[in-house]
């Protein structure tokens, strides 16, 4: 109950789509057939590797097109407003204009200074393809750029997955999943590339550091990033694998995208001053540690005499670090955590401190099932490439199995960073697979009587005892292994068929527009969001300001073009309480709040009449909360029973009587929605209403949409004093 | 100015006092300026106020009275009228009952200084002169639009739109009238007040103003109807319609709408429930859909706004014409604005002629395929392909026109298009205009051909590239 439904930060898709499985085993077994066209091997291979890898580009891209076949060319969901909105300004007025934009039209009367409060990556990204396409002489518009850029995004993740997996696995493993999501292919590079590093030169760690720049521009996510990587650096200085190379890849990664972040205006000092950021700090000094005692170490022939001297170092060293950091704190140049990390680490702090970031949907745990749905068999293939990559572990298959176990916990945490999690599980599984299928084709092409083990109990777990033992010999052992390629390859069919229908069922839906299933099996469209943004837009004056729940603040603006009081960039705490409060005082009192932010409409999203769930009643309670969190005129148990959110008779009256109610519920009693029950009878919620008799004093109905879904109402001027 | 002025005051005080005051208007000027050759000997108008538009159809019957022969005969508007005026034509009535032949007339304003009032004058060529005493039948159809004034000016969802329309009971002319007689047609029956000048009568939706015997010229008798008029009020403010020539096969339009409801203004609030449960008497005067006729063998129809596609529309199509249906985001009440984009394709031969000295042309309809609205301003784009020549635009009626370039997907020394601009257009003059151009079919292949090069230069490149040995030290 009162959970949003609306997931902040849009365009989440875990897709994924496997290529067409059969490509892995094509390698050896077509030798003769292809022998016709006398290419070598070797370009045999090439030719699969780019033909396939061309195949899964074009997939990738195509598999997020569901949405825009299914509904239109549309900006999704709601944080992706803004981006639209500002990558439009971005291209009318150019960058210097756009990154000094003190933007009027949101947080009404305080404003905000864009330029200083995002992360241009996106925005940027999509305005310079808007203008090569431009130069280039394609007459494109600029909506549809940024709603191509994702899919485009999408593929170049691919692209990255597939010489990251092959960095750490050196070959065989082109299974690659395009998982799309237009922030990853940035954390691959980044990631991607410090791997690389490890193998490579100064060259490669400076590609990472733009990289991470890139990633920081885009989006505020690089903070896992900054804290992997010094973990992983910990980890391996733990387990002995120090090296020169590892101390040029990460000094030259942190210092110049230290640097090159710090020219986000957003980041600015953050990379030495806030507590976050602090991990890869001490990690960057523990490295000159190192290095300094390497050098003495080299110098000093003597082990005794160097044991003393590590043990005073170390001791040094972490004493220094520790009164730093503790000075830091105290006098506050260091920041502390913020709630979102705090809310990472523990799960149940933000419910308890920061209703705010708890109210989200995206912020919820995950649940369950949704893993299940979204990684289907990757949850199986997870250990098993787990278990690969212990069995051959190097410098890169730690940094696989780091990544993936921590973006593993946090998208545990929060629902939203299953897409984090999400390459890694792909890359693991992928190993996995990789491994599974090319011990099974061995197995299948050696003449060589082999024992097979752990015969067929499941595919899944058969794969890893699969690999087990080549080395006995059993009768079945060439027929069991081409039931078990037959019955993976079913699996990894099975698999594509899931993830194209979840990217098609799931995640093609804008929540911009509604559809539904009609009486007779046809296709419904609830447009009434647009319905409502567009009459505001068109039938209003320039200036007015709208005061609604703050999820709509950015399609407002965007879509209403009209100054909204608080939006989705949820900066100020009190502002939102405000209008929380408003919402949940009586109509006298809230007229009062409104009228000291010069409101003139308010605007709320209704969904007795459809059934819609995520509307502004199964909202409201977040909005006392976060209300009350700064207002404490406004209880929590004044809206309950017993504990209980109710709407029908048997309601709270402060309830029956707030704002919040008033507005959804006017004349709402007059209609009958559904046949054979009582009028006003809510859909969404299975009840008739308590309060039918809504009556409206300082306020009245200027717009509802056919659907009832949005309703518009314009606060009346103040009445003469005679 | 007096007028206008007088006019506030007319809405306060009852309409006692309106017929008062309006009476001091009965201006009665006899000396005019053109020699007084001509006389009207039965004159009849018939003013329609079914819709906002309004249609007058005069029917005069002339005779030359004067010695010489008489080449045109003028007929007289006031300058209210003349600025609203949308379309006027003439024709000529010849023979009798059954045999009877209707003649078109060019209709030319003309200006004269010294009218009385101002009054604006239009002249009727004559297919032949009138010889003296000899008469002639002529019927005058004059289109006015925005004549319909909303009364009140504001009204709640659930009344009716009143409005009210100015004229003369006599009617305006240079000449002297015999016999006049004028008749309104009201949408209903539903008339609030009306002015009488004796004889004046009503019955049903029919008001008669008349039989007037021998008024002298510019006689002048301000009347005043008020009525109810629910038709919706749709104006078009601004429209641009933008006609792209493809010699690939296709011509590409795109209709750029800003509409508004220009009735009696919506006040207030706006009750979906009573909108949805009494749909007649709630929002009488609001409109939700609008019917637009497209050409026949339309295809790739799209609907849409700045925020995205509308999804309730309908296209309905046989051989001879097409019907969209379309519904705007929201119903539309008075003073409520919607705009949209309308495009569609539609095949090339059905448009594209070449005519006998080789030049090709576009021929095409002018004005807004919306029904019954008026269009404020409607410019019309034809962009013709890259690399045609000479473009000139042939256009029945006069417009303004001018040349500019425009640029489209791998254009390089853009586009000709020429623009025609017109205002207060109404849906009788969607006649058809002309686009004359020259164009060499060799540049249908520039674009394939630049698009190919582009891909060969660029796998040349990596062939290129792979062949090269771009180190410095060789290993």
């Amino acid at each position: 109950m009162g959970g949003k439904h609306e997931s902040a930060n849009g365009l989440k898709a875990p897709i994924s789509t496997p290529t067409p499985p059969a490509h892995v085993s094509l390698r050896p077994d077509f030798f003769p057939n292809l022998k016709s066209l006398k290419l070598k091997t070797k370009q045999q291979e090439l030719l699969l590797r780019v033909t396939t890898l061309c195949l899964v580009y074009l997939l990738a891209f195509i598999i997020r097109l569901f949405s825009v076949l299914r509904y239109e060319s549309m900006i999704h969901e709601f944080d992706p407003y803004f981006n639209y909105r500002t990558t439009l300004f971005l291209t009318r007025h150019g960058f210097y204009e756009f990154w000094n934009w003190f933007d009027s039209e949101s947080w009404y009367p305080l404003g905000r200074i864009i330029g200083g409060t995002l992360y241009p990556g996106l925005m940027v990204t999509a305005a310079f393809l808007y203008w090569v396409l431009r130069f280039l002489r394609f007459a494109v518009n600029i909506k549809d750029v940024c709603v191509l850029t994702a899919p485009f995004f999408a593929s170049n993740t691919t692209l990255v997955a597939y010489f990251f997996g092959k960095e750490i696995w050196d070959s065989g493993c082109r299974h690659r999943r395009g998982r799309p999501h237009r922030h990853l292919p940035w954390v691959h590079l980044a990631v991607g590339r410090r791997v690389a590093v490890n193998t490579g030169s100064l060259a490669w760690a400076l590609g990472s550091a733009f990289g991470y720049f890139y990633m920081v521009s885009a989006w505020g996510g690089y903070v896992f990033i900054i804290n992997l990587v010094p973990l992983y650096v910990l980890v391996l200085l733990i387990t002995g694998r120090y090296s020169m190379r590892l101390y040029v890849a990460y000094c030259t990664m942190y210092v110049l995208g230290m640097l090159l972040a710090m020219q986000i205006r957003f980041v600015g000092f953050q990379h030495v001053q806030s507590g976050e950021h602090m991990a890869a700090m001490g990690v960057f000094f523990l490295m000159q540690v190192f290095y300094f005692l390497d050098w003495v170490k080299h110098l000093l022939s003597d082990t005794k005499l160097f044991q003393d001297f590590l043990r005073i170092t170390v001791t040094c060293a972490v004493s220094v670090g520790g009164l730093a950091l503790g000075v830091g704190m105290a006098s506050g140049f260091i920041s502390p955590w913020t709630g979102r990390f705090y809310s990472l680490l523990d799960p149940t702090y933000a419910k308890d401190h920061i209703p705010i970031i708890a109210s989200v949907s995206e912020h919820q745990p995950t649940a369950w099932s949704s893993f299940m749905f979204d990684y289907h068999i990757l949850l199986f293939l997870f250990p098993a490439g787990l278990y690969f990559c212990f069995k051959r572990l190097s410098d890169a298959t730690i940094f696989i199995v780091m990544y993936g176990l921590t973006s593993l916990y946090f998208a545990g945490v929060m629902v939203r960073l299953i897409l984090v999690a999400t390459p890694a599980v792909c890359l693991i599984s992928a190993i996995a697979v990789s491994a599974t299928v090319k011990n099974l084709t061995t197995l299948v092409r050696t003449k060589s009587k082999v024992i097979h083990t752990g015969s067929s109990k499941g595919t899944a777990s058969a794969k890893t005892s699969a690999k087990a033992s080549l080395d006995q010999s059993l009768p079945f052992q060439r027929n069991g292994a081409i039931a078990l390629l037959v019955g993976a390859f079913y699996l990894l069919s099975r698999y594509a068929t899931h993830c194209t229908w979840v990217t098609s069922e799931a995640y093609s839906s804008p929540s911009i527009v509604l559809a539904a299933r009609g009486a007779h099996g046809g296709r419904v469209i609830f447009d009434d969001y647009r319905e409502a943004y567009f009459w505001l837009r068109q039938n209003t004056p320039p200036d007015a300001k709208v005061m609604s729940w703050w999820d709509y603040g950015y399609q407002i603006t965007a879509m209403g073009n009209r100054t909204v009081i608080v939006d989705n960039n949820t900066w100020n705490n009190t502002h939102i309480a405000t209008v929380g409060r408003a919402m949940s005082s009586y109509e006298d009192e809230a007229y009062e709040i409104m009228h000291s932010l010069d409101v003139d409409y308010v605007l709320v999203v209704f969904g007795g009449v459809t059934g819609y769930s995520s509307d502004d009643i199964n909202k409201f309670l977040w909005m006392v909360r976060i209300g009350g969190g700064v207002f404490p005129v406004i209880k929590e148990p004044d809206y309950l029973v017993n504990g209980e959110f109710r709407v029908d008779k048997g309601a709270a009256p402060k309830m029956l009587n707030c704002l919040m109610y008033k507005l959804c519920y006017y004349r709402f009693g007059e209609l009958t929605t559904e046949y054979g029950k009582p009028p006003g009878y809510d859909r969404a919620r299975g009840v008739e209403i308590g309060n039918k008799d809504v009556k409206l004093e300082y306020l009245e109905e200027a717009f509802t949409t056919s659907n009832w879904i949005v309703r518009i109402y314009k606060v009346k001027p103040p009445s003469n004093r005679w | 100015m007096l007028k206008s002025a007088m006019e506030g005051r007319l809405l306060l005080r009852p309409l006692l006092l309106l017929l008062l005051i309006s009476s001091l208007f009965f201006i009665k000027i006899s000396s005019s300026s053109p020699p007084q050759q001509i006389q009207i000997l039965t004159a009849e108008r018939r003013i329609d106020l079914t819709s906002h538009i309004v249609r007058v159809f005069l029917t005069l019957k002339a005779e030359n009275t004067g010695a010489s022969q008489a080449s045109e005969v003028l007929v007289a508007l006031p300058p209210t009228q003349a600025e609203h005026l949308a379309v006027i034509k003439a024709a000529s009535i010849e023979g009798k009952r059954k045999k009877k032949t209707v003649l078109p007339l060019d209709v030319n304003p003309i200006e004269l200084a010294d009218t009385p009032n101002g009054a604006c004058l239009y002249s009727i060529s004559l297919l032949k002169p009138l010889k003296t005493g000899d008469t002639t039948t002529l019927e005058v159809l004059l289109i006015l639009t925005h004549s319909l004034e909303p009364f009140p000016k504001e009204i709640g969802q659930s009344e009716s739109q009143l409005v009210y329309y100015r004229d003369s009971a006599l009617i305006l002319s240079p000449y002297h009238i015999r016999e006049q007689t004028t008749y309104l047609k009201t949408p209903n029956t539903k008339v609030e007040s009306y002015t009488v000048v004796d004889p004046t009568n009503r019955a049903g939706t029919e008001l008669k103003y008349g039989r007037y015997d021998s008024h002298p010229p510019y006689s002048y008798s301000p009347i005043l109807v008020h009525f109810e008029n629910n038709h919706p009020f749709a104006v078009v403010e601004e429209l641009v319609r933008e006609v792209e020539v493809s010699h690939w096969g296709s011509l590409q339009i795109t209709e750029h709408y800003k509409l508004v409801h220009a009735g009696a203004k919506h006040n207030g609030i706006f009750s979906r429930v009573e909108y949805q449960s009494r749909p007649s008497v709630s929002g009488a005067s609001s409109f939700k859909r609008l019917l637009l006729t497209l050409p026949p063998r339309v295809h790739s129809v799209y609907y849409r706004d700045e925020i995205g596609n509308i999804s309730s529309s309908h296209l309905r199509g046989d051989s001879y014409k097409s019907e969209l249906e379309i519904e705007p985001r929201y119903p539309l009440f008075g003073g409520w604005k919607a705009t949209f984009v309308i495009g569609y394709g539609l095949p090339l031969q059905d448009f594209l002629f070449e005519s006998s000295d080789g030049r090709r042309y576009l021929n095409f309809t002018f004005g807004c395929p919306l029904l019954e609205t008026v269009v404020n301003k409607l410019t019309i784009k034809v962009v013709l392909p890259e690399g045609s020549t000479e473009p000139s635009a042939v256009v029945p009626f006069p417009v303004e026109q001018y040349l500019e370039t425009s640029y489209s997907y791998l254009d390089i020394v853009g586009r000709h298009t020429v623009v025609l601009k017109k205002e207060n257009v109404v849906q009788e003059l969607n006649a058809p205009f002309q686009v004359y151009y020259r164009f060499n079919p060799i540049f249908l292949l520039a674009e394939p051909l630049m698009l190919a090069s582009a891909f060969f230069l660029f796998f040349a490149g990596c062939i290129a590239y792979l062949h090269v040995d771009l180190s410095i030290r060789k290993s």
